[in-house]
């Protein structure tokens, strides 16, 4: 099994545990926060583990790449103290689990991920997709596990990575467009803290994307409108991508909104929280990103994971706010009509 | 037999009536597993009074009658036991009133969910019945007369609760109104604040009469619907959580399910919980109760909401819903057939169980799944097996896994729903006996020739 590259002499020199004091769902000073970590570094038993909410904040926090989020993961799993109800984790383990439905299309050196997402399938169409959008996989074969970080269950990750990352090999993949996000936080962050040699080069679509669009530059009529962009969990796995938005944005003539809920302080689609911590705690989260977008004028919502798509975009709708997937908002730059819709 | 025959002709016309050997080969079978008997003749009656003719007919030649909606009891209860004449009742389709204010609709005997349903989307857009998941074929009597239930059923009990007023042609032929109906203009009651007598027809299985028009109330269809579903891992817990739900009187339906397929559902309890409104507040205003009221367990994490994302809520939101059909033919085939014992809440982790137990020991896809009837008064549990009819070592698997069902249910104290005939006698074995007694006295007072789907409900 693979193990987690750790190193606790970091955590030791670290004066700020920003890992836990930034953390949005705990209220923590230094003192706390230091105690609690060296608990969970210990192998001994937090509330930590109990009142992490999974929203993966705290691996971007860590200004030394430490992994605090896999450890606390990997501490729940080792404890029983579930991030989540078991009924739930049970149901992603099996819904997941392969069982030879994968499908591919004519795979060729540079293929698209679908992950286990068919939506993102017609998404990959029009001028930006038209020169690879034939090589595609999707399937549980394919599918990164990443999810599992939220279900406390390290262990399947760590027996289903490098199967996958086996199986997209044995395709001849040599270049792996992720259009989850979490793909590509997958085999850019999981799988090095972890050892596992990704023999592939993972991009991101953000990078295709941008690249894409300098191609069709002439194309490009500005667009002109202001937008709130809605980070999700697996994006602070993976900050250093985060600069593609910015890029992409000034490209197609996108004001990003300064806003409180953006960049290290953003908050997810909060349906994750819903179903591991309960109504309030969702809805909460849910209802303070909202005001938020409200609050600073965007026209726009712009998502980047279709799993925050689905619990959120209803209701950005209902806030006069259009929602607007990444690839659709390109699209739309270069005239061609948005695919998904509420 | 030939003046049999000659007479439903002049009763109904040559083009409504049948002894062919192809409708008695059709009308002798229904989808379940009970064997097919022939029947004799069949005849369409278009008319109260056309009814009424065949039954004094077969009175005056000892010829039995079954009354048939669209036989998707799945328990043999319109298989023609001892042959003779099957009224199909199709042909009384129609809608005869909308009471709107007072919110009751009067239909003849043949009228579909399906038809009534999509006649009152279209009139009354306001107004609604309690949609069972049968088939949209399934007949708003046939249904009430098994005492169906269907998606309002929690909130407002069994379909028979639902009734407001009956035409019966008895078993002598008589043409007799029961409830507000047989002193008003009006049919809003079924009894109250008179003697109840619809009692004597609703739960019979067509062994008192025919009903040929009955009157069902209405319900407020609300503009809004939702559903959530909850799942655990524990079957114990199911009774306690239903409980928690109904107290918060949120919710419309609730339906609790478990089987082994897919993958994704295996070794949980699932419970989908339906809720309406006329706006978003009030919509939100209801989930927030029912989320606040499972939350213990969310924190115990013994259990939690599904996601589900938008695409998949059209199919939990369906009624009736496909799933149940695309379940009834995952062995392809068509074979269909459960057991659908009533039990008290209580009951439901030891059924639950026994489903599994069932499936595993006779190698059959199996269906656990039951309706909350009434705020959690009781609820109707099913054990469904699908099968394939080209297998016949598959069917008496089935068979079998079916009976044990029906036994285990009846020695935890079960009350067996639409019986086939082999559980109608397993419930009067245990009957009590004054009860059986009575039963007799009003089978012979309504049926002294004994014409009326013999063989059901029928006390030795």
């Amino acid at each position: 099994m693979p193990e987690l590259k750790f190193d606790k002499t970091k955590c030791a020199s670290c004066k700020a545990v920003s890992c836990l004091v930034k953390c949005q769902y705990m209220n923590l000073d230094r003192n706390e926060a230091k105690k609690e970590w060296q608990k969970l570094i210990n192998g001994e038993d937090s509330f930590v583990l109990e009142t992490c909410t999974t929203c993966y904040a705290c691996e971007e926090y860590c200004p030394f790449g430490n992994h605090p989020f896999y450890l606390i993961v990997e501490r729940q799993e080792e404890k029983n103290k579930l991030a989540a109800p078991r009924a739930l984790i049970r149901q992603w383990v099996n819904m997941c689990e392969p069982v030879g439905k994968f499908m591919v299309g004519q795979v060729k050196e540079q293929a698209l991920s679908f992950c286990l997402i068919p939506r993102l399938q017609f998404l990959a169409t029009g001028k930006l997709f038209e020169d690879v959008a034939a090589s595609w996989i999707i399937g549980a074969e394919f599918f990164c596990n990443a999810v599992y970080l939220h279900f406390s269950r390290m262990s399947v990750i760590k027996d289903r990575l490098p199967k996958v990352v086996e199986n997209i090999s044995r395709q001849g993949i040599k270049e792996l467009i992720c259009l989850h996000d979490e793909c590509y936080a997958t085999y850019n962050s999981l799988a090095p803290a972890y050892g596992i040699e990704v023999p592939f080069k993972a991009t991101h679509y953000f990078e295709y994307l941008y690249n894409k669009l300098k191609e069709f530059k002439s194309d490009i009529r500005p667009l002109n409108i202001k937008a709130a962009y809605q980070r999700n969990c697996s994006t602070r796995l993976i900050p250093d991508i985060d600069h593609f938005v910015d890029d992409i944005f000034k490209l197609i003539g996108v004001t990003r909104l300064e806003r409180e809920y953006d960049k290290k302080n953003a908050l997810c689609c909060g349906a994750i929280i819903l179903s591991l911590k309960g109504y309030d705690i969702g809805t909460d989260v849910q209802k303070r990103n909202l005001d938020d977008m409200v609050k600073c004028g965007a026209e726009y919502c712009v998502f980047n994971c279709p799993a925050c798509w689905d619990p959120l975009a209803a209701n950005v709708a209902k806030r006069g706010i259009k929602p607007i997937h990444m690839i659709d908002l390109c699209r739309l730059a270069i005239g061609e009509k948005p695919v998904l819709e509420v | 037999m030939g003046e049999v025959y000659e007479t439903l002709v002049q009763i109904v016309g040559k083009n409504y009536v049948s002894n062919h050997q192809e409708e008695r080969y059709f009308y002798a079978r229904d989808p379940g597993l009970m064997a097919p008997h022939e029947p004799d003749y069949v005849v369409m009656p278009k008319t109260t009074e056309e009814v009424q003719k065949i039954i004094r007919l077969a009175n005056d030649t000892k010829t039995p009658v079954v009354p048939k909606g669209a036989g998707l009891a799945l328990t043999g209860l319109v298989i023609p036991l001892k042959g003779g004449i099957v009224v199909d009742m199709k042909r009384m389709d129609r809608i005869v009133e909308v009471n709107e204010g007072a919110r009751y609709v009067i239909v003849e005997g043949g009228v579909t969910h399906g038809v009534l349903k999509a006649y009152l989307q279209k009139h009354y857009p306001h107004l609604r019945h309690s949609v069972p998941e049968s088939p949209p074929i399934s007949t708003v009597v046939g249904n009430v007369v098994i005492h169906g239930q269907g998606r309002l059923t929690q909130q407002y009990g069994f379909h028979s609760d639902m009734v407001s007023g009956l035409e019966v042609v008895l078993p002598t032929g008589e043409i007799c109104k029961i409830g507000s109906c047989s002193v008003s203009p009006y049919w809003f009651s079924k009894g109250p604040p008179m003697p109840d007598l619809s009692g004597l027809f609703l739960g019979w299985l067509g062994t008192t009469g025919i009903i040929t028009k009955m009157s069902l109330k209405l319900y407020p269809q609300k503009k809004l619907k939702d559903v959530e579903v909850f799942v655990t891992d524990r079957e114990d817990l199911v009774p306690d959580i239903v409980f928690k739900i109904t107290h918060t009187e949120m919710i419309e339906d609730m339906g609790i399910w478990s089987q082994p397929r897919p993958r994704m559902f295996a070794d949980n309890y699932h419970l989908n919980i339906f809720f309406t409104g006329d706006t978003e507040e009030e919509l939100e205003f209801r989930r927030k109760m029912v989320w606040h009221a499972l939350q213990e367990y969310i924190d115990s994490k013994d259990g939690g909401f599904m996601q589900l994302p938008p695409e998949m809520k059209p199919t939990f939101l369906d009624n009736p819903q496909k799933s149940m059909s695309a379940f009834a033919d995952l062995r392809k085939g068509g074979g269909f057939e459960y057991s659908g014992p009533i039990i008290p809440m209580e009951l439901y982790p030891s059924f639950a169980r026994k489903a599994q137990e069932l499936g595993n020991k006779y190698r059959v896809v199996q269906n656990a799944s039951g309706r909350v009837i009434q705020q959690g008064h009781c609820m109707m549990f099913s054990f469904a097996f699908t099968f394939n009819r080209a297998n016949s070592e598959e069917m008496e698997r089935c068979r079998k896994a079916l009976h044990e069902a029906a036994e285990f249910g009846l020695e935890k104290g079960a009350v067996l729903w639409k019986p086939t005939l082999y559980e109608q006698k397993m419930m009067l074995r245990r009957m009590d006996q004054n009860t059986i007694n009575l039963m007799k006295k009003i089978k012979q007072l309504l049926d002294p020739n004994g014409i009326m789907n013999p063989g059901n409900w029928e006390v030795e």
